[in-house]
């Protein structure tokens, strides 16, 4: 089990590897579409490693909901 | 001279081939005789016994020059896009903070012969291996045909209308095609325009080699590709892009661009005759030469030198030069890029027609490689040897494609 700080971390990896934006740039408050400038095919790709890594499901509908970094954060922690 | 009311001039031009990541590098290989063919380099050829193990790999990768996040969006057809069409855009003078084109008069036109093959093979791969959840989100757009001028047009903003002929080895030769048309018509002031290919992978070297159609020279390379020569074999496949910027000449003069040469026709045919094989007659072939003759406002004499298509097929070669004399007559000094650069296929018009605008732009035609015994039923002139200095007027550029497409361009001295 990942706390929360790992599991931080262990996104901001994903988003620099598909999304191309430095690791430490990824902040709990930012958002994915407003701050990180993330378009939804990057979001499907980012969500699959992201099930991988943490061993969670993440259904299309949940995602939707996932606004910001933080929230994907909470989200993981909760359901791994 | 033109016989178009619009006149179309090139104003920039880029390219990434076997001979070199740009256009000058390529153009100066080509004139010093090298060749872009080698032994093919890629895991597939050891997955499957090929009888044929040699192509004309790009000699820059994409993804030296593309960043990495840019690069995994793209199939590697759409990579080599970008980066001819970058240089283009640069070469041209539109690079820059201030735009120096509308968007809204900006199009593209960028055909592809195949598309994003290795996108669908390496995505079939995740399929097979770890199911739907291992796709791609971006699968479709990697490998859809319209993707090199989609991605192209993103690059530079361009919103007048993105096109994308699909007529397999004339696709790039037909883009230039189309963006005649558009500045014709008054639907642009720019066109960015030209192919590109790269499909060098386990299937489409397997399927050309069912159609037998390559050369398996596999022991000596940098000589299987021989147009016009009586030991030629078949084509050796190849990758790469060319893109040029054509422009209402108007408009190019009046921001002041540098004119490398005018685009002043073209001719598209199609032979109705068979799905991979020319019709023998060279009918088509004849027609689409005399098109764009016409279209340029020439006269058939007025042509004295061809960029040919011939891809160092048995049947094709012989063909096109009785049908270049056919339609334009004895004059025309023929040379085949393809003996250097390897079959480009949905790239080749497009590269092709910037090496013969700079054979009139610079008074020289590359020689043909590889042409040691010239095939008795060619009996037009053939550079070879030397690239031979020569001062010309008006030159064309033929490319054909399965399924009978011809596509002849003329380029004319500013």
């Amino acid at each position: 089990m990942a706390d929360n700080a790992e599991i931080l971390s262990g996104l901001a990896e994903i988003v620099e590897e598909v999304a191309g934006i430095d690791a430490g740039d990824v902040a709990a408050e930012k958002s994915f579409v407003d701050d990180l400038d993330i378009d939804s095919l990057s979001m499907v790709e980012i969500a699959v490693q992201a099930e991988d890594k943490f061993g969670v499901k993440i259904p299309d509908e949940q995602l939707a909901e996932l606004k910001t970094v933080g929230d994907a954060v909470d989200y993981i922690a909760k359901n791994q | 001279m033109t016989g178009a009311p619009v006149e179309v001039v090139v104003t920039g031009y880029g390219a990434t081939t076997p001979l070199g990541g740009d256009a000058a590098s390529t153009w100066e290989a080509l004139l010093a005789g090298k060749s872009g063919v080698g032994t093919t380099q890629g895991a597939f050829t050891e997955r499957f016994d090929l009888p044929v193990k040699i192509s004309a790999q790009l000699a820059v990768e994409p993804t030296d020059v593309i960043a990495r996040v840019q690069a995994r969006r793209m199939d590697r057809c759409e990579q080599v896009a970008v980066v001819a069409a970058r240089e283009a855009w640069a070469h041209a003078g539109l690079d820059g903070d201030e735009p120096k084109v509308e968007p809204e008069r900006l199009a593209v036109c960028v055909g592809t012969g195949i598309g994003g093959a290795v996108t669908l093979l390496d995505q079939d791969d995740l399929l097979e291996g770890g199911g739907v959840r291992k796709v791609s989100p971006l699968t479709v757009p990697m490998l859809m045909p319209n993707g090199p001028a989609a991605v192209v047009s993103l690059e530079l903003g361009a919103r007048a209308g993105t096109h994308a002929p699909v007529s397999a080895c004339a696709s790039g030769a037909e883009a230039l095609a189309w963006a005649y048309r558009l500045l014709q018509d008054g639907d642009a002031d720019v066109v960015i325009a030209g192919g590109a290919e790269a499909c060098i992978t386990g299937i489409t070297v397997a399927g050309f080699v069912q159609s037998r159609t390559l050369s398996q020279r596999n022991d000596d390379p940098e000589r299987a590709s021989r147009p016009f020569d009586t030991d030629r074999d078949g084509f050796v496949l190849g990758e790469g892009a060319g893109i040029l910027v054509l422009e209402r000449a108007e408009f190019a003069r009046a921001r002041g661009a540098t004119i490398h040469g005018r685009l002043a026709g073209y001719g598209l045919t199609s032979d109705g005759y068979h799905i991979t094989g020319p019709d023998p007659s060279g009918a088509g072939q004849s027609r689409a030469m005399l098109k764009a003759v016409k279209t340029a406002g020439l006269e058939p004499s007025d042509i004295t030198h061809v960029n040919c298509h011939a891809t160092s097929t048995v049947a094709g070669d012989v063909g096109e030069a009785a049908a270049v004399r056919k339609a334009l007559g004895d004059q025309p000094v023929l040379t085949a890029p393809k003996s250097a650069l390897g079959h480009l296929v949905g790239a080749a018009g497009a590269v092709e027609s910037l090496v013969t605008m700079l054979s009139i732009r610079d008074g020289i035609v590359p020689a043909t490689l590889n042409l040691e015994n010239l095939d008795p039923g060619v009996s037009l002139d053939v550079v070879r040897g030397e690239p031979r200095k020569m001062d010309i007027d008006a030159a064309m550029n033929n490319s054909f494609g399965f399924g009978g497409h011809n596509a002849s361009v003329v380029f004319t001295k500013v």
